[in-house]
């Protein structure tokens, strides 16, 4: 601070630099220079120039015909042009922008609910000192690490008409299973049925915050003739809301980003007829296949737009439903 | 709540409650298990039929009800995924992501979280500002803008686009670390500046070994975060020599797509490591989720 006002002389702010205070912030800044370079390149300057790019024609052209099969490294860029609002003016009329945008808006009202309800419940399950607890957890939590790609590569199995194992157990039942991804109807239920199986990592978050309620509200509870269900009502669900309300807003975040395990049940294309074509694989195809940079920009645009403002709407009516312990005091 | 509480006659309560619990909570037991072993069987078997579908011919994987034994148990489907991916080489390009990515997380960002926790700096706090403000940007918004400065900088179609940015470490290990580092007492290093210390020095022989849970867990993120990776290698890579796990699976699943045992095959293989080491550092697994966790 003192260093860099002006009416300091060269000697002092050589003396600051020297001084105890300043050794100090000098190694501040050596300690965070890589990280700071890195996000400089790699984070900061992106941002910025993702604001620019979205109001720009910027093409990228393959010299030689056919285009998938070159190197990417012969990509020619064409200088940016900037086009004003032509780019959004497009996309409100690009029907594959609103086919994108609404598949990727049932997903999330689905599979984000779905995965929150059941990891609640099995979460509420392990946390009353059931026998084997430890293997529950490790076998509700598994799927959730196995790799997106992986997973979906054995959904696809799974979900095989024919021999695939989830038709196999329906056909217990006496009930012909769909053809899952093949079918518009059923497709997008496969993903959103792949994601709950996958999210046991909110499960595991329910349970750390189940376990960080005190015993003795309880105790208290039981003695008041509070009866399991009132428990929950009254005492779980209100100091689980805040742990809720987290777990709420990463997978509204999270689901709109959907996109490897769509990717590879779909390979790459969003089918059937864009049953699944999801958001980031529209900007995705816009990007890298057909190499059209502006108008995925404004696509990435308009979906940060509408992660922030849905975040911040969720945190503007966090206070009507989320128990706060420094509100009560 | 528990003031009022005192006034009810206790004595009474407690000398019913404990039969009528025991009697109800076996019960209960009984039920949570009725629900909870279903489950769990959902969550598990899909997992289970993929090993045992990579040992199976496609002829005893067109059986129906299913095997969930192999028999006979057919191993020709690992070597044989080999002969259409070199899955090895797959292998050692996913480790050229993961290592500089754990760098990244270990040596990078931990020095730029012990300077946040630490060091007294003007312009400190701004920049902390900006760490925490690019933590809330997604991915995806870097996405072009970064493709396109490798584009001009000739790196796309190799690795180094998908090595040197994790090398610079990230601000959400940074924050992970810093607020770990804040919780160890500052007495411990100004006795080793008294002894004359650098900082560096006390950073590395004090700081760090005390560390080294959080470094762990950091760790596992990374590499999970590397070894996860799709959308980079997918934009980045268009060699198939260069192809990492990821890719090369995917890419498996659209060139064979009807030979489910060697598609379980080749996937076991990406999944083995990972579920090895989640069963010896499964305190990491999990800390590593809570702790995002706290985030909120």
């Amino acid at each position: 601070m003192a260093a860099t006002t002006p009416a300091l002389s060269a000697a002092e702010t050589r003396g600051f630099w020297k001084s105890l205070r300043g050794r100090e912030a000098l190694s501040f800044y050596l300690f965070i220079a890589p990280w700071t370079l890195g996000l400089l390149a790699f984070i900061l300057g992106p941002i910025v120039a993702s604001l620019v790019l979205g109001f720009t024609r910027y093409d990228v052209i393959l010299p030689a015909a056919p285009r998938r099969r070159l190197p990417p490294r012969y990509h020619v860029i064409l200088p940016a042009k900037w086009i004003g609002l032509e780019n959004f003016q497009d996309l409100f009329a690009d029907p594959l922008f609103r086919i994108s945008l609404g598949n990727t808006v049932y997903i999330v009202l689905t599979a984000v609910p779905l995965g929150m309800v059941i990891s609640f419940l099995i979460a509420l399950l392990l946390n009353q000192k059931v026998r084997g607890m430890a293997a529950y957890r490790t076998g509700y939590f598994i799927p959730s690490i196995v790799p997106a790609v992986a997973s979906a590569a054995l959904w696809l199995y799974l979900l095989q008409p024919q021999w695939g194992l989830v038709n196999g157990f329906l056909d217990l039942f006496g009930i012909k299973g769909p053809t899952w991804l093949a079918s518009t109807t059923w497709s997008k239920p496969s993903i959103i049925m792949l994601m709950v199986w996958a999210s046991g990592g909110t499960m595991i978050i329910y349970l750390a915050g189940l376990q960080d309620i005190p015993e003795t509200l309880y105790e208290a509870a039981s003695i008041d003739g509070a009866s399991w269900l009132r428990q929950l009502v009254h005492v779980t669900i209100p100091l689980m809301t805040p742990t809720i309300f987290f777990t709420l807003v990463m997978g509204i975040i999270g689901t709109f980003q959907v996109f490897s395990v769509v990717f590879v049940l779909t390979d790459g294309m969003g089918g059937p007829l864009n049953s699944t074509l999801v958001y980031l694989i529209y900007v995705y195809r816009n990007a890298f296949v057909f190499f059209r940079m502006g108008y995925a920009s404004a696509l990435s645009l308009i979906l940060f737009l509408l992660i922030l403002v849905l975040t911040l709407a969720n945190v503007r009516f966090a206070g009507s439903w989320v128990y706060s312990e420094v509100e009560m005091e | 709540m528990a003031t009022e509480t005192q006034v009810q006659p206790a004595p009474a309560v407690a000398g019913v409650q404990p039969r009528s619990l025991r009697g109800r909570s076996g019960l209960m037991a009984a039920f949570r298990h009725l629900i909870l072993l279903p489950g769990v069987v959902f969550f598990v078997i899909p997992l289970v039929f993929m090993v045992s579908t990579s040992l199976k011919a496609l002829r005893q994987i067109a059986l129906f009800p299913p095997e969930l034994i192999p028999n006979p148990v057919i191993w020709l489907n690992y070597p044989e995924v080999f002969h259409y991916a070199p899955m090895h080489l797959y292998f050692v390009n996913t480790l050229f992501l993961v290592v500089p990515a754990i760098f990244g997380a270990i040596f990078t960002s931990s020095l730029a979280a012990y300077a946040f926790a630490r060091l007294r700096a003007p312009g400190k706090k701004l920049i902390f500002y900006i760490l925490l403000s690019t933590m809330m940007v997604p991915a995806f918004v870097t996405m072009i803008p970064t493709y396109i400065l490798f584009a001009k900088l000739r790196w796309v179609g190799g690795f180094k686009p998908l090595v040197i940015p994790y090398l610079m470490g990230s601000a959400f290990y940074v924050f992970l670390l810093r607020q770990f580092f804040l919780t160890i007492p500052r007495e411990l290093e100004d006795a080793a500046f008294i002894d004359g210390s650098s900082r560096l020095r006390t950073f590395t022989g004090i700081i760090m070994p005390l560390a080294k849970p959080v470094l762990a867990t950091v760790t596992i993120f990374a590499f999970m975060a590397s070894w996860n990776e799709y959308m980079g290698p997918l934009i980045y890579l268009s060699n198939k020599k260069q192809y990492v796990l990821s890719l090369g699976l995917q890419v498996f699943t659209q060139v064979n797509r009807q030979e489910w045992g060697l598609l379980m095959a080749a996937s076991s293989m990406m999944v083995a490591p990972v579920i090895l080491l989640f069963f010896f550092a499964q305190k990491h697994f999990v800390t590593g989720i809570t702790m995002s966790g706290l985030k909120g």
